[in-house]
Order: structure tokens, then sequence, then C-alpha cells
């Protein structure tokens, strides 16, 4: 899957920006993720690394200035899944327990992990990508903007994978919807 | 026009909030705002609903529910214009998740713009389709989907592909389709489509078989190409990045290659050359390098490469080791765990650099080389290794302190080839950190110590020493106590002195002082308390000249408030003055504690089946009196029931002992208003006993103390839960609520929860599916799959029918073993199949809202 969700957070942890891939959070859920990840990140230095592994994702991030991106990903662990199904009509009692514990194959992932490096990348492109486009971007110009720093995110990110990596190509629609109104 | 819609500006409500000071401040202005929206959309004012989705996407984004604009998108998506389409499209896809019936109403808007004119419109809705849609939604537009994938317009085509992931993942049948399309897109020019086919075929791959031997067979060649081109591309300054000409695609490509040749060595063998290329020739000075090394690096590591490649690919992360840049150890350090199973010994030589991140200051790096580590212990070096860690366990962080010890403790279970190595480790790990301890692994060392008559000695004096240095630590005290109460007589009396061991003098006083001094410190728990009086109770019979002061000492805590030191006072205060006869054979050395059961009730095997002749024949004399006790007093306790039960079995000697205590008993239960004491102070008498209140007494013990006194194994294996339980606190038997575990428009499933208080780990779900559409489904199958640390369990469904409209439930029981329960949340995969009118159906989903604590 790839990228599980996009957060941007300044450093008095108040969410910027926040798009979820193929999660499912309610409101609450996402708050308490939102308030565990950024108190987590908030509380490293510079000098560490920018991998912190939390519940079943791992969080790669980056810090602009007072802005956070904050990148989800799953965590690799997490991935090996190994599907086992069942029969739903048990023949008899007494087999039924054998029975159902009929594995179904197993998913085996050899690509399951993400590349951690790749999505920091990601995250300094999208950085230059709104700084090409608010010129020299900051906390403001997204706030107020927010519709506009999606637009961009979707051009890059979509289900989670990323799709375009050149920065015109991804202003092209947004530019020309400015051009319109 | 209502006052309130006119509303204000975007704008003005974000520096509104802006301006808040308080968090109540934010919700008065959320709130009004929300106010003006609802009204404003009840009146279906046209001209502000552009604004009203802004402003609530702005509000979703703070944390505020904002379901009331839901329909206001679908009014925008299905206006005329452009930006109306555009943030009524995004509004969908921030405000609505797949969950909701209003995702129904929206595939008509969506199939109508997927045939839009206006290509900017086609994208918009093949971007929202690849992000929300649902498997019934995947059905209706995959034609579409199909259709756009062979349009000209690059923008088109890779969202149409990246539209098609999302479709094969909800609905693998359809895999089939794309295939030939797919492998089309890798011949394109245009970096996005090369990424987003890139992409969509290696999802092909995971969903299908016949897929990827088809793009094994059609495309291997055409992605070495892709790779070599832009490997020595020159420099193309809109896919830059630090000198590198687009190394996500590089990144798509590696990884793709690494699924074809996985397993197949033809592929791995054509792919070798560029692999070398990639690995030789990349920078590795910038980022950007980096991952595309790191990547060609796991690509290596993941086909039948050959033992040149191999060796290239062990020497980059080993230059990533070194590297300053923490990012790269980490990811290094995160590599070289999956090398160990293809090469451990290119692995082992970077041994000293790993053991270094284990003493990092930056807590991921740490916790990765630890696994590592952990990985990379074998016979031959484990000494050193735990040396060092042992070393580093003593100025390491404290919340990192834990983690360390645990694994340094399996380390030492694990490879340890002598008794006495052994035993030195763990008196070391405990006295640094024997807080940090878990209570299953020193009960594990009196479990050595008691079957090894050679080193009781010189095991009760090294903890003497260690005490005298490091008193704080909890299990080293309970360990030490434990043992002084066994061995005292070979710490005084210099029994079985080894060779290396410095000669030193304890008194009787001393021994008793030690005791003395944990009984009465402030910090010491009951557990170890009622341990200090048993240890002084035995000593009073090991050291007669002492036992004046003994008695002294556990006549002051007769009148403890904590009911079980109370009662414990009384009765060994009666035991001491009335009953000196049998005193010396009450208190006699603990039988050699049975390592094997130890063992296997460890490893969680719950039906080890050890035969209750044996254990029997091990019995000391306490045996008879333990059984009679269950004849005396046959109290509810589970463990008199044992009793009770191995009675049968069991011929009662008669001693004249036995009477005494029978006074001695009645005695105390006359005296106390614990229901339990019967069983308990039998315990007690026999064992190091450490009792905790309420009714749960008995069980609640060390799991050691009823181990050699127990004939049957039940008994033991009813004990051990419960110990087990006691370190994770407050994990008996919690309610936990129901959840709806999953729901889309045609499917509801509900969980409820039941959990065994003694097995925490372990967890019964009872599903309910609930057909919420208006047609019955047949054939209906439930498949769940879980991460390798859970074990799952699944019992019949009662039925495979389901009737419409919520008419009839199916019911299915599963059992979930979770067995890193309490370090990781459980979280499951759902997959349902089942025919609508002779129609296959599937729904997939991935349930993570599990309540916490299963």
């Amino acid at each position: 899957m790839g990228i599980r969700f996009v957060l941007l957070v300044n450093k008095q942890g108040q969410t910027r920006l926040a798009q979820y891939y193929a999660e499912h959070l309610t409101l609450d859920e996402r708050r308490a993720l939102e308030g565990e990840i950024v108190r987590k990140c908030l509380a490293r230095t510079e000098q560490q690394c920018s991998f912190v592994e939390h519940r079943n994702y791992k969080i790669v991030y980056r810090r602009y200035a007072s802005l956070f991106f904050l990148v989800g990903v799953d965590n690799d662990e997490q991935m090996e899944y190994t599907y086992c199904g069942s029969f739903t009509h048990g023949r008899s009692k007494q087999f039924s327990s054998v029975i159902a514990y009929v594995a179904m194959g197993a998913v085996v992932d050899v690509i399951a992990y993400v590349n951690e490096l790749a999505i920091l990348e990601f995250i300094h492109l999208f950085v230059e990508t709104m700084d090409r486009h608010f010129g020299n971007v900051c906390e403001l110009d997204i706030m107020f903007h927010l519709e506009k720093a999606h637009f961009m995110l979707e051009e890059m990110v979509m289900n989670g994978c990323i799709v375009e990596t050149s920065k015109s190509n991804i202003l092209a629609p947004i530019q020309l919807m400015e051009k319109a109104s | 026009m209502n006052p309130f819609s006119s509303g204000t500006r975007l704008r003005d409500m974000i520096k509104a909030i802006r301006a808040c000071k308080t968090a109540a401040e934010e919700r008065a202005v959320v709130r009004k705002e929300c106010a003006a929206i609802r009204s404003s959309i009840s009146e279906n004012d046209q001209d502000y609903s552009h604004r009203n989705i802004a402003k609530l996407m702005f509000i979703h984004m703070l944390g505020y529910p904002t379901h009331f604009g839901q329909m206001e998108c679908l009014k925008l998506i299905a206006s005329a214009g452009f930006p109306e389409k555009r943030i009524g499209y995004l509004g969908l896809m921030l405000l609505l998740d797949e969950r909701q019936e209003v995702l129904m109403l929206v595939t008509n808007s969506l199939k109508q713009d997927l045939g839009h004119t206006n290509q900017y419109i086609v994208g918009l809705a093949l971007c929202a389709l690849g992000n929300i849609c649902s498997a019934e939604m995947a059905r209706d537009l995959a034609p579409e989907v199909e259709r756009l994938l062979l349009t000209r317009d690059p923008n088109i085509k890779k969202k149409a592909a990246l539209c098609s992931i999302r479709i094969i993942r909800k609905v693998p049948d359809l895999a089939e389709n794309f295939s030939s399309p797919a492998t089309s897109l890798l011949k394109e020019k245009h970096h996005g489509v090369l990424i987003a086919g890139v992409q969509l075929c290696t999802d092909l791959c995971k969903v299908s078989e016949d897929a990827s031997n088809h793009l094994r067979k059609n495309c291997t060649e055409g992605l070495v190409r892709i790779l070599k081109d832009i490997c020595n591309s020159p420099y193309a300054p809109e896919y830059d990045i630090a000198g590198i000409t687009d190394p996500f695609l590089h990144i798509r490509v590696l990884r793709l290659l690494r699924m074809l040749g996985h397993g197949d060595a033809d592929t791995s063998e054509y792919i070798n050359d560029i692999l070398a290329q990639v690995a030789s020739k990349t920078e590795s000075n910038k980022n950007a390098g980096n991952a595309i090394l790191y990547e060609c690096v796991e690509t290596i590591m993941g086909i039948e490469a050959t033992s040149g490649l191999r060796v290239l690919a062990i020497n980059i992360l080993g230059r990533f080791l070194s590297n300053r840049d923490n990012n790269i150890r980490y990811v290094a350090l995160n590599m070289l765990m999956k090398a160990i199973s293809v090469d451990s010994q290119a692995v082992q030589r970077h041994r000293t650099t790993i053991l270094e991140c284990v003493k990092d200051s930056d807590a991921s790096i740490r916790k990765r080389a630890l696994e590592l580590v952990f990985l990379l212990v074998n016979d031959t070096n484990a000494k050193p290794l735990t040396k060092e860690l042992i070393d580093y366990l003593e100025v390491s962080d404290q919340d990192f302190k834990g983690d360390l010890t645990s694994k340094i403790c399996s380390i030492i279970e694990k490879f340890s080839q002598e008794k006495k190595w052994y035993i030195d480790q763990m008196v070391k790990v405990l006295s640094l950190a024997g807080n940090y301890v878990k209570d299953n692994v020193w009960h594990a060392l009196i479990v050595a110590i008691s079957n090894a008559p050679d080193l009781q000695g010189y095991s009760v004096r090294s903890l003497y020493k260690a005490f005298q240095l490091s008193s704080e630590q909890v299990s080293l005290v309970q360990v030490t106590i434990w043992c002084i109460g066994e061995y005292g007589e070979m710490l005084v009396n210099n029994v079985g002195v080894l060779q290396v061991e410095e000669p030193m003098t304890v008194t009787e006083s001393d021994a008793v002082d030690v005791l003395e001094s944990c009984l009465t410190h402030h910090s010491t728990d009951i557990t170890t308390q009622s341990m200090c009086l048993i240890a002084l109770l035995k000593l009073s019979s090991r050291f007669p000249p002492s036992s004046g002061r003994v008695k002294e000492i556990i006549t002051t805590h007769i009148g403890s408030v904590v009911l079980e030191l109370q009662q414990r006072a009384i009765e060994f205060n009666s035991i001491i003055q009335r009953h000196q006869n049998i005193k010396s054979s009450l208190v006699e050395r603990m039988p050699v504690l049975d390592e094997s059961t130890f063992i296997s009730k460890r490893a969680g095997s719950s039906q080890a089946n050890i035969s209750t002749e044996k254990s029997n024949q091990q019995l000391p004399s306490g045996a008879s009196l333990k059984l009679s006790n269950g004849v005396a007093k046959p109290a509810a306790s589970p463990l008199v029931d044992l009793l009770d039960l191995s009675l049968d079995d069991t011929p009662v000697p008669t001693s004249t002992s036995n009477d005494f205590l029978h006074d001695l008993l009645d005695v105390g239960l006359t005296n106390s208003s614990s229901s339990a004491s019967g069983t308990d102070i039998l315990m007690d008498l026999l064992s190091i006993g450490t009792p905790v209140q309420s009714n749960t007494t008995p069980e609640n013990g060390s799991s050691i103390k009823a181990k050699p006194n127990t004939a049957t194994v039940q008994v033991v294996d009813l004990l051990d839960g419960l110990a087990s339980n006691g370190s994770h606190p407050g994990a008996q038997s919690p309610v936990h609520p129901s959840i709806t575990a999953y729901q889309s428009s045609t499917l509801k499933i509900t969980f409820s929860f039941t959990k065994q208080p003694d097995k925490p780990q372990v967890t019964q779900i009872h599903a309910t599916f609930m057909n919420l559409s208006s047609e019955a489904y047949t054939d209906f199958i439930f498949q769940a799959a879980v991460p390798k640390f859970i074990q799952l369990h699944l019992d019949p469904a009662n039925s495979n029918h389901l009737p419409a409209s919520g008419n009839g439930r199916i019911t299915q029981t599963f059992t979930i073993t979770n067995t890193q329960h309490g370090q990781k949340p459980l979280a499951m995969r759902i997959r349902i199949a089942y025919k609508v009118s002779n129609q296959e159906r599937l729904e997939q989903g991935q349930i993570n809202n599990f309540p916490p604590g299963l």
C-alpha cells in the first residue's frame, strides 16, 4: 500500500493538513492518533533519525522551520498477513475445528516494506512543489490555501501511491484553474 | 436572506479560529460557523456551497464532525462547472469514507464524469474513484477505467492506472482484465505513466499468480530497459533530484523486479547485470542516491542473486552502517535484519558496529539495533555479547532498560551452557535492573538454583553480596530472600565454596539482618514482606541461637494492618511457641523444583502431560498434609478441588504431625476471615508463598511455590496462568465493549469479546453478520487474516445463508491468541465472499478499532 496518511503539524501540535488513504478512522481515533504521533515526533531532536514506529505505522517525518511533515506508512512487521479461511458450514461438530483450520495459502509479501528514504525524498518534493507555487511557502500559506495544498497532494499521491514526481506536471492543473477564475 | 448564511469568508473564519486563545473559544467559533453552514445548506444556497465546503474541510481538519456537509459535496460534484466539481470531489475524499451510504449516490456522477469530454474532469473523477472506491463501485466502474487506460492523454492514463490498483485490491477477480493494458503502460515515455504502470504491475503480481507469470515473461526486458535508460540518461531538469534522474521511478522498477525475480532463477540471472550496475554506479552522498541503493540491496536480497552481487549488497550495508547520518544507519539496521537469513556470516562481521548502535542516543536506532543483536547471538558469541549488553545496561536510559533487560534475559536463558555462568549473569542483571525483570524470569532462576545442589552455596553468597550493593531492585531482593531462607546455613557455614570465590564471613545474625531490613524497609511490598516472614521462620529452625530474635521480629507483625502479614505472623508465632517438635520438619528445605514442568509451562504448552504418579513420587511429607487439608476444608477454591482429585489416587499416609497441623489450621481458620485461608496457610508453610489479598489468594502466588507440591499438572497450569496475569495489572477480565468491525452499504459486522481472566492473550470473538441490502446472500463465507504474532482459530458459522434487510443473522465464533499481548494491538484483515442472486461478491476490509488491551 505505501502511504497511509500525510500530516502537516506545526510546533504547537496543531494540525495544518491531514489526508488519510484507505484508512477508516473515526474522528476521535484520528484526533488521538494525531496527538500521539505529534507528541512522539516533537520530542525528538534534530540529530535523531527521521523514523518513528508507532502502533502499526512507521512514521517518516521531516521538519521545515516550524512545520512538521509527517508521513505514515505501513510498518512492515505488521504486513506479513497470512490468509486462513474456514468452512462456514461445519459438517459435524467434532470435525469442525479441524476443518476450520485450513489455510487458504499464504500471501507472502516480498514487497511489503516501504523505502523510508524515498518517503523522505517525497516529503522534500512536496515542500519544493509548494515552494514553487507559493514562493517560499509558510504555515499561513497552507492554512489559507488549504484546498490548493490538497490539490497538489492529490496530484502527487493517489490511494497511497506516488503518481507524479515532476513539479510542473503537478502544478499544471492548479495553474490552469487559477488562470480560469 | 438568513443573516447567518451570508456568513464570513473562509479567510475570516480561519483568522477568527487562529485568534482563539483557548480551546473553548475555538469550539465556540466552530459551532457558530457550523450553524451558519447548516442553515445555508438547508436554504439550498448555491452561491455559498463552494465556500461552505472549503470551510468544512478546514473544520474537519481541526477534528470536528462535519457529516452534514456530505450531501453538499454530492451536489457540487453534480454541478457543471470545474471549480465546483473540484472542491466537491476534494470534499468527498476528505469528508466521506467507504463505509458511508452516501457513497452509493456518487457512483452515477462518477460514471458520468469518467465519460466527460474535458480531460481534467475525467482526471478528477479517476482520482476520487482511486481514493475512495468500494468493492461495489469497483465492479460497476471497472470497464470505464479499463477504457481510460488506453486513452492517449498521459495524465488520464496514470490516474487510470492507479485507479485500477484500487479496483484490483477491492476485487481481485478483476485482475486478469487489467494485465494486458498494464503491460502496455510500461512502454510509455512519460514518467508519471511509467511509475503508475509499474505500480499497477506490482499490485497485479500480488493478487494473481497468472498475472505475475505473464509479466515475468513479457515485461522483464522492458523494465530492465527502463532502468538502464534512467540510469544513463543525461540531466533531465524536470525529474532531477540531487543529480539523479527520478529516484522514485528507480525505486518502483527495482521493486517490481524484486517481485518478478523472487524465486525465479532465470529472471534473477537476467537482471543481475543491471542490479550490479545500479549498485555500483549510484552515488551515495545524497539521500536520493541512498534511497536507490537501499532499494537495490533489498532487491538483491530478495532474488536469487549470484554470490558476487550479494557481497556487493552487504558491503553497501556496511557502508550505510558506518554512515554519520542516523537515517542511513537506521535503514541499514533494518536491512541487515533481513540479510541475516540470507548471509548471517556477512552480518556477523558488522557485530561491533551494531553493538555500538545499541548504545546510540536515538531511541529508534537503539530499538532496531537491539533486535538485530538479538538475532546475531549464537553459541560462540553469546558470552562476549552478553557482557557488552550488561555493561551497557548500567548506563542506559531508564525507558530503554525494560526492553534491554528482557532481551538480555532471553539471551542468557537461551544460550547458557553452564549453570554457573547463567547464575552469575542473572545476578548481575538482577542487581542492575531487577525492577525491570519479569516475574517468570526470576522464577526460572530460582528453579535453576534449586536444581544445582553444588551451586546453591555459591548462589546464595553471590546474591548476598549483590544485595549488599543494591537493595533497591525488587526482584533481586526477592530471589535473595528466598535463597537465604532455603540455603541460609550454606551462607553462614561457607558450604560448597568454589575456587574462584573470595572467602567471606557471614554470621547468622547478618543473615537475619538482611531479612529484617527487607521486612522493615519502607518501599517493600507485601509479597516481599511475606517472603521475608517465611524465610525468617525457616532461619529460626536452621539457626537455633537466632530463634529468639526471629520470634521478636515476627511478633512485631502480629499487629500488622495488612491482613496477610498479620495472619502469617500469628501462625508462625504459634509454630515457634507451641510446636517446636514439628517445626524442623515443617520448614524443611524445599524439594527440588521440577525444571521440565516449569519450562514447559512457561513455553505455554497447555497440554503438557506429566504423569501424576511421577510428581507424586517427588512429593515430600508436605503432600500428605496438604491433601488432608483438602479434605478438611473443601472450599470453593479451584486448588482445593484439584487437590481433592489427586486425593483419589494417592493414599494418604498418616503421620503424627498431621494431627498437629490440623489443630494448627483450625486455629488459623477461626482466627481469620479470609475464605481461602485453609489452603493458603498450607501453601505458605510449604513454600516461599507470595500471597496476595482477596479471594484469588491461592492462585495468585508465585508459580514456583506450587510446583513441587501439587500433584497434578492442572494445578500448575492454573497457577501459572494467574501468575503471569499478575504482571499485567488491570488485565483481569476487563469488559471489552463490542465494536462494529466492518460496515459497508451492504453488510454490517459486529464483534463482541470474551476473555478468560487467566489467559490475557486469548480472546474469543463472536462475530455477527447482518445483511443491509434488500437481497438475500447465499454461500456466505467469512475469512480473516492476522499478522504473524497473532494466532487465529475460526469455528464454523451457524449458517451460510443471510436473509435480506437485517432479517436474520449469521454468527461465527473465533479465537485469537495475541502472542505479543500488551505490546501490540490486535489487527485483522477480513474478506467476505457471498452470492447475490448467483452472482459472486467480495468485500474486504481491515479492522483497526479493536478495543485496547486485547
